[in-house]
């Protein structure tokens, strides 16, 4: 039995109430996430059901029940609380996916303060840019990490606590920096959590544009409204289900269903803090006998890449459903997911801005494979024109991906930038900043992003921030980036560079540039090739015209040169 | 060539300098090494010994250890 039911009668009959019905909320109540993935569930009598298994590199393994995450966010929660972090304060989650990054997600929310995960791959001006902005009062981290913040610190007057979770005594500390240890710290059996309430923040998360900074994403902890229903009807997570969501909690899909959907539901989810290998994934799935895994389409086509052979040595009979997130998924990979699991993975279309999932198939419906899908119950979806905002009615016809606003998990702000959230509204729509078609059955196609954004393995890449550190390199005169088609992750960074007179473009050069974006932005950001240019394509009042570049790595019409300076 | 590599990696990919990595450390499903970041590791091992690794061949197995990529590497020297 499938939770959703019937999807068409799900639709006739939506309401959000539903939702709230389930997890015991009305209007005005107390509504803390950290409380229901946790407290609640031990409250209906799972305190001993297993919440976590832990697997990290080196062997480690360590499994947490639901009482026991219920204890540890509560340690953390009052000892963040002692150091004198209150409500709305925001903490820095900076680890490897490592069991504190999990605990400590809901020691911050227990105490009202607001959660800020960030990826620990991040260089040091990644990190800089984004805890400057967000005012950071207090990072938890390890202590791998601690010489990226330790390069920062000076030029962050607001960051008060540096807390760092595996520290080893022998090391001396700074200051600023707490050192604290979740296994040697007393059980904190109860404590008081934070009355939030519907539109108290919760989570920030940060998200790339084309132009500017890094936005801060906030939500509000009524946002588990929908993380949760989502997780129960798409993800079909049901009491005995093992759940592993591949996603790192530094991005949306790592916090909505890596800690939030799982948790509220009660589900006993499985955690791999380990690089990547086809054969250590499948193994992982067979040990832990991983039922629903939700993954991404860079890593399917990566398992694609890695052969079938390995799979016929390993038993993958748990599994009973898959869905994949992070960017369209192509045709070919559901169809061979089919073929080697006897199981589709279904798209799941949402953007960290909208919280939750919003277009994506469904457990009972018909897959078309390569179709983002429909909707989800209460999600009003719609391609509009790109010049008159309405919605297009007419199958086939390509326009912009908006929602009607007023879904639970949607954005409230940009943190600091309320101009730039205003923009993302038009005609009393949110412009999600992709294009897609609609079928004659309604379901949606996707076609490309509606601006230069990168969309790397699924994670979003600013060409401007790329550009900005390229010419902090010393022999970097001149820089664009654009997004390259790449087989495995769908898209990835290229550069194109003029150098300062007195430096010439040998190998040296190149991979020098290359570790430089890697450690100051991430591994993400890093340019997969760069090319030397003897000057950029400019219009004539000077701006670069990356179009043209863009145009050129995907084989397409330059289009209008007009403005071209050299034409 | 063998302590080449392993200088290199651990000059760029070593974080805590607690870890110690070894020939035999595995890099890629350690994590000290991820997918993207081994492109500038491909790129490194092309500069520096004026070979070409062709892409199906810089598999995340290939790249797992300092011995693996040695013998990757020998693969096209020889």
């Amino acid at each position: 039995m499938i939770n959703i039911g019937s999807y068409d009668e799900r639709i006739k009959n939506f309401s959000w109430e539903i939702a709230e019905k389930e997890l015991e909320y009305k209007k005005g109540d107390i509504i803390n996430i950290g409380w229901y993935c946790s407290d609640r569930i031990c409250e209906m009598g799972k305190s001993e059901k297993i919440a976590l298994y832990y697997e990290g590199f080196g062997d480690k393994e360590k499994s947490y029940t639901f009482n026991d995450i219920r204890l540890a966010g509560n340690t953390i929660g009052t000892f963040l609380r002692d150091q004198g972090i209150v409500a709305e304060d925001r903490v820095c989650l900076f680890m490897d996916r490592i069991p504190e990054l999990y605990l400590s997600f809901l020691g911050v929310l227990k105490i009202g303060a607001i959660v800020q995960p960030l990826f620990s791959a991040f260089g040091d001006e990644s990190l800089l840019v984004r805890l400057e902005n967000a005012q950071t009062r207090a990072i938890i981290t390890q202590r791998k990490h601690l010489s990226k913040i330790r390069k920062i610190i000076d030029r962050l007057p607001s960051l008060e606590y540096i807390i760092i979770v595996d520290h080893n005594p022998a090391k001396e500390l700074k200051e600023k920096e707490i050192p604290f240890s979740l296994k040697n710290s007393t059980p904190v059996e109860e404590m008081e959590i934070y009355p939030t309430t519907a539109e108290s923040p919760s989570v920030l998360h940060y998200t790339s544009g084309t132009t500017g900074q890094p936005k801060g994403v906030r939500h509000v902890h009524y946002s588990l409204i929908s993380q949760y229903l989502t997780t129960k009807w798409v993800l079909d997570l049901q009491d005995d289900d093992i759940y592993w969501c591949t996603a790192d909690p530094g991005w949306v899909t790592g916090t909505s269903y890596g800690i939030i959907g799982p948790w509220s539901l009660g589900i006993t989810q499985c955690v791999l803090d380990s690089g990547f290998s086809a054969e250590a994934w499948y193994k992982f799935i067979e040990k832990y006998k991983i039922t629903m895994w939700y993954s991404a389409p860079t890593a399917i086509r990566s398992l694609m890449k890695a052969g079938d052979e390995v799979i016929k040595r390993i038993d993958l009979k748990s599994l009973r459903h898959l869905a994949s997130v992070g960017e369209p998924l192509n045709a070919e990979a559901v169809i061979w997911s089919e073929k080697v699991f006897g199981l589709p993975f279904l798209d799941t279309y949402w953007q960290t801005e909208t919280g939750s999932m919003m277009i994506t198939n469904y457990p009972g419906m018909k897959i078309k494979p390569g179709s983002m899908g429909k909707s989800f119950p209460g999600i009003t979806g719609v391609v509009l024109d790109a010049k008159t905002y309405e919605p297009i009615t007419e199958p086939g016809k390509v326009g912009l991906i908006a929602f009607k606003p007023g879904w639970p998990a949607m954005m409230t702000t940009y943190w600091n930038n309320e101009e730039k959230y205003k923009e993302k509204f038009v005609n009393g729509w949110y412009l999600a900043g992709d294009r897609a078609y609609l079928d004659t059955e309604g379901y949606f196609w996707f076609i490309g992003r509606d601006d230069d954004v990168i969309n790397t393995g699924g994670h979003l890449v600013s060409p401007f921030e790329v550009e900005s550190a390229l010419l902090e390199h010393e022999a970097i005169s001149e820089s664009a980036v654009v997004a390259k088609p790449d087989e495995v992750n769908m898209e990835v960074v290229k550069a194109f560079i003029t150098l300062k007179p007195g430096y010439e473009f040998d190998d040296d050069t190149e991979l020098n540039i290359m570790n430089f974006i890697r450690k100051k932005l991430s591994p993400l950001a890093m340019p997969q090739e760069i090319e030397f240019m003897e000057s950029l394509p400019k219009t004539r009042s000077g701006k670069i015209m990356r179009r043209i570049l863009h145009a050129k790595e995907w084989g397409e019409e330059i289009g209008d040169t007009s403005t071209l300076e050299d034409d | 060539m063998k302590d080449l590599i392993l200088n290199y990696v651990i000059n760029e990919y070593q974080e805590d300098e607690d870890d110690e990595i070894t020939y035999e450390t595995p890099l890629i499903s350690g994590g000290f090494v991820d997918s993207f970041s081994m492109v500038s590791l491909k790129v490194f091992l092309e500069k520096k010994f004026k070979i070409n690794i062709p892409d199906d061949k810089a598999t995340p197995e290939a790249f797992d250890s300092v011995n693996k990529i040695v013998d990757l590497v020998n693969g096209y020297t020889k």
